[in-house]
């Protein structure tokens, strides 16, 4: 066999396979998808659970999940952003920011059930939130804030240094170029790194375990400090330990459709934003 | 004025800046405190004691003997380093059956006498009593379960946290199944990232390519409860027809379904790997009449390798951590085996099935944080050693 022959058989082995990937990915959004479809309706976003989560919709995990989005990124997203600024544009290369770099990524690959549990022991126990949807946004929000601060910190090493430079020589101060020059041109692109987040944020279930799910609860949350149902918990719920599988099935599909949607809609958002800065610069 | 205005504001981002430090931190302080005060206790029941004859001069015993004994597969004190004698159980039900309810008295008043009774009539008892019954009147030494030790918890084969009166802290099991798991996605997934990876940087085109990424992307940002769900009504049903089993629920179903969570890592990163190969080390293997496939796998692939390898290893970071999705399709047994059609147990699995039943501050609590001590230290160590190698690549 020649070579080249071969070199054609080995590459349309690695064609298939690197489809195969892509097939995997429509093989589960279709799946998803097709059986969500035949669920959804305005009623199922908007009603309250009934029947024990057999019937009704699935209004107040909608809300939980958007609650703890919210939450979380209330709190982390300007940590993360300041974060990113300080580590961007303030320390120099040395051992703190090395350290700094080192811990932001130790945290990134920490699990989220370890997550789950601190959240507990911290929030929950040492701080007596009990079991509500602060100490739930917190924990998601620390879960969040690694890919908060890299993005933001790529954001803002992407920027021409003729930006600072430029307004340096204008006589403005370091804080002043950074809120005038520097953000407005990061902005965009620290947004995705918001959105992605969003995204990570609403799918994460072993975080709220302990931290805040509620197994049934169909009301919805009045303060901060209640007990909340969300999507991501739901569907595990659904899925699992229902007493009727067969009639839980559908309201499975539905909410996981719902969840799906959301990443979605965020993954669409900041590849749009991506591309539209591109095409800007 | 301003200057002071401007310091706070500078101080201000310097204090978010060390925020991921301290969680760290916290993280650890938390996870440890209660892991480490798990090795201080004894697997006993919660309010009970071992009483034992007082002429036995066994003092200790370790908890796996003590299940063994209750289990009936130690039945003679020979074994456990005493002098040959049968071991006679007792526990507060079967108090019940042998004396009578005068003799017990109406509100158990002389169950401790009961108690001192048979300990006195039997040589080779073992008495499990309620603490607050072990009064005066009971003549009997007490028999201690051996604290938890880390050999026993990394060692021990048995994982029944709520079994009485003595309760298995074995993470073995647990430990198996993690890796078993993981090293199964890996072998699943590496192949079909790194031939994703090597198709989207040196076969297709720019088009396949910006097609592809996006759907990378995707994969990586769909939630592992979806994928949990995907794989109990797609993957668990297939895999228990194919292999005519009774359940699907498997290390494999687990193994392919963090495969597939594994992938955006392994793919993503050495597809970077490969980009980060320079251009002359490519034209010159093609200059020299190489195919364009000898160049990958004779110039590239090699080349790459540590970048390829830092992929696989963040795949198993990921992999080992991952909870939810393996929570639901891998049957949750926790069986200490290598074989991949049968269901095992991850440890964090254990935690999220069990934190909820484990009373607070309890030694099951404490059991579980010292499990996830464990998964801390196995990524953290991952992520400190693909830290290290990356900046060596850079040099």
């Amino acid at each position: 066999m020649t070579a080249r022959r071969k070199q054609s058989i080995i590459f349309l082995i690695i064609r298939i396979l690197s489809l195969s990937v892509v097939a995997i990915l429509f093989l589960i959004l279709g799946f998803i998808v097709v059986h969500g479809f035949q669920v959804i309706n305005w009623g199922f976003v908007s009603q309250m659970p009934k029947e024990g989560m057999m019937e009704g919709g699935i209004l107040p995990a909608i809300v939980g999940t958007l609650c703890l989005i919210a939450g979380s990124m209330i709190f982390a997203f300007p940590i993360g952003v300041m974060s990113g600024i300080y580590m961007n544009e303030y320390l120099r290369d040395g051992w703190m920011k090395r350290f700094v770099r080192l811990m932001t990524d130790n945290l990134a690959g920490v699990p989220s059930i370890v997550f789950g549990l601190f959240g507990m022991a911290l929030f929950v126990n040492k701080l007596h939130f009990g079991d509500s949807l602060i100490a739930g946004s917190l924990t998601l929000g620390l879960l969040a804030l690694p890919v908060i601060i890299r993005t933001t910190e790529e954001a803002l090493k992407s920027i021409d240094q003729s930006y600072r430079e430029a307004s340096f020589a204008l006589g403005a101060s370091k804080l002043y170029t950074i809120k005038n020059v520097i953000l407005p041109v990061a902005f965009p692109n620290i947004l995705t790194g918001l959105i992605l987040s969003i995204g990570r944020v609403s799918g994460e279930t072993a975080p709220i375990l302990f931290t805040v799910a509620a197994y049934f609860l169909p009301k919805l949350p009045s303060s901060i400090f209640d007990q909340a149902m969300a999507l991501p918990y739901h569907l595990y719920v659904l899925a699992t330990s229902g007493t009727d599988i067969t009639k839980a099935r559908p309201m499975a599909y539905g909410t996981a459709l719902i969840l799906i949607l959301i990443v979605l809609i965020c993954n669409l958002i900041a590849n749009g934003i991506r591309k539209w800065q591109r095409k800007k610069a | 004025m301003k200057k002071i205005f401007t310091k706070i504001q500078v101080g201000t981002l310097a204090i978010s800046s060390l925020m991921t430090s301290i969680t760290v931190v916290l993280i650890v302080f938390f996870l440890f405190k209660e892991g480490i005060s798990f090795f201080n206790k004894r697997p006993v029941e919660q309010g009970f004691v071992l009483l034992v004859n007082p002429n036995n001069s066994v003092t200790h015993i370790s908890p796996s003997e003590c299940k063994q004994v209750f289990d009936q597969e130690i039945t003679d004190w020979k074994t456990l380093t005493g002098t040959s004698l049968p071991i006679t159980l007792i526990t507060l039900d079967d108090i019940g059956s042998i004396y009578s309810e005068e003799q017990i008295g109406a509100e158990m008043e002389y169950l401790d006498t009961c108690y001192n009774h048979f300990i006195q009539e039997n040589r080779g008892v073992i008495a499990v009593v309620p603490e607050r019954n072990f009064t005066k009147r009971i003549h009997a030494s007490k028999l201690d379960v051996d604290k938890n030790t880390i050999a026993a918890f990394v060692k021990g084969k048995e994982w029944f946290p709520t079994a009485k009166p003595i309760a298995q802290f074995g993470a073995l099991p647990l430990l198996i199944g993690t890796f078993l798991v993981s090293f199964g996605a890996i072998l699943f997934a590496l192949p079909l990232g790194l031939a994703c990876a090597i198709y989207m940087s040196e076969i297709t085109n720019d088009k396949m390519r910006r097609i592809m990424k996006p759907v990378i992307e995707l994969l990586a940002g769909i939630p592992s409860v979806v994928y949990g769900f995907f794989g109990l009504v797609v993957i668990v049903p297939f895999i228990q027809k194919l292999f005519h089993l009774d359940v699907g629920e498997t290390a494999l179903a687990g193994s392919i379904v963090l495969g597939i969570m594994a992938l955006p890592t392994i793919v993503t990163i050495s597809e970077d790997a490969l980009q980060n190969v320079p251009k002359a080390m490519r034209e010159a293997s093609l200059a020299m009449g190489a195919t364009k496939w000898q160049t990958i796998i004779k110039v590239l692939v090699p080349y790459a390798r540590s970048g390829i390898m830092t992929a696989a290893i963040l795949g198993v970071g990921r992999a080992i951590g991952e909870t939810m999705a393996v929570l639901m399709v891998t049957g949750n047994a926790a069986n200490t085996t290598f074989n991949f059609l049968k269901p095992v147990r991850t440890i964090p699995a254990t935690i999220a099935a069990e934190l909820g039943e484990a009373p607070s501050g309890g030694i099951h609590f404490q059991a579980l944080f010292a499990l996830a001590c464990i998964l801390f230290l196995i990524t953290m160590t991952i992520n400190i050693y693909v830290n290290f190698v990356s900046k060596q690549n850079h040099k």
